[in-house]
């Protein structure tokens, strides 16, 4: 058993956890007929606390309900990850990507997020600012907008072969690379890295 | 929003289940990691790009079998999955999630996790996703789609 556990706590290779996620989507679908999607949560959180009169947050948000019971599921899933199958060893990051970041001034790499970015004391700075309220903001606004994210569109929509979700996956990426290589250096060193 | 039949109380304890399976793969696969959206974005490693193929892959195969011999829910009824129409929020909207991905490290899956494996500031990031969502709800009718 304790080796079972040991092997677990390892990272997993992208061969072994992508089928596994894949699965999500048959299991969904047989279990209840759901379609897989994490975004929509956000939307009945809305609709069941600030619905404003907004007819897009009326409707019967209860009868959604599953969605907000897997993304508990997700952060109890963070917790065991966390706890009984957490990994000792810091996390290897490509030493090509590791340089560029530490051009732009991070430079600790031992956790799955950076530590100098993502903490309590940042809050009110330019970095919880930038990192946490407009990204958060962008990550919710753009979902919504785009009608999923990348398990609504990326997995699900294109398991389904959904042009739409396959335009919207494409318009995922260019944002992602766009504000790689081109915001992200300067909002970086306005956050003060 | 689903036509199928609406579940209450203990059959929803499933729905957690199967969260805490996909966020334990989440973690494990370290795809909630913003190094590794970093790696994905720099075309420096393939690692989030065979996580997401992969999970394609099992995906679209899952749906073809289930369509191809009529395979029945567990309570008999038929697999319904809506077609996706496109409207311009694609474009617009995925663009605009596209630069949040590259700065929280995270889509909307991932930011449940990572507030799981202790970085609670996270909960920040996850409240101004619900005001993202929020604005987008009251300025929809607004915005060009």
């Amino acid at each position: 058993m304790e080796n079972i556990i040991n092997w677990m706590s390892e990272p997993w290779p992208w061969y072994v956890a992508g089928p596994l996620l894949g699965l999500t989507v048959p299991i969904l679908l047989l279990i209840g007929n759901r379609s897989f999607g994490v975004s929509s949560s956000l939307r009945h959180v809305c609709a069941a606390c600030v619905p404003a009169k907004i007819p897009f947050f009326s409707y019967d948000w209860k009868a959604e309900s599953w969605n907000l019971l897997f993304v508990a599921g997700i952060v109890l899933g963070g917790v065991i990850a966390a706890s009984v199958l957490s990994d000792p060893a810091d996390m290897v990051v490509a030493g090509s990507t590791k340089q560029e970041l530490m051009a732009l001034g991070i430079t600790r790499f031992e956790n799955l997020l950076p530590s100098e970015i993502f903490n309590w004391e940042n809050l009110f700075t330019m970095k919880g600012l930038i990192f946490f309220v407009l990204g958060g903001f962008m990550v919710g606004f753009g979902t919504r907008y785009a009608g999923g994210c990348t398990s609504g569109h990326a997995i699900m929509g294109i398991s389904n072969l959904q042009w739409p979700s396959v335009v919207a996956t494409i318009f995922f990426m260019l944002g992602g690379f766009t504000m790689t290589h081109l915001f992200l250096p300067a909002l970086m060193r306005l956050a003060g890295f | 929003m689903s036509t199928i039949k609406s579940e209450r109380g203990l059959a929803l304890v499933k729905y957690l289940l199967v969260g805490m399976f996909f966020g334990i793969v989440l973690v494990k696969a370290e795809v909630i990691s913003w190094f590794r959206i970093q790696e994905m974005f720099r075309l420096q490693s393939f690692h989030m790009y065979g996580v997401i193929g992969a999970a394609v892959a099992v995906g679209m195969l899952s749906v073809f079998l289930i369509r191809k011999f009529d395979i029945k829910t567990i309570s008999g009824e038929k697999v319904e999955i809506k077609d996706k129409e496109f409207k311009k929020g694609q474009v617009i909207g995925g663009f605009i999630f596209g630069l949040g991905w590259a700065v929280t490290g995270a889509c909307p899956g991932p930011i449940f996790a990572q507030m799981g494996i202790g970085y609670t500031v996270v909960v920040v990031t996850f409240i101004s996703a619900l005001l993202g969502t929020w604005v987008y709800g009251k300025l929809a009718e607004k915005l060009p789609n």
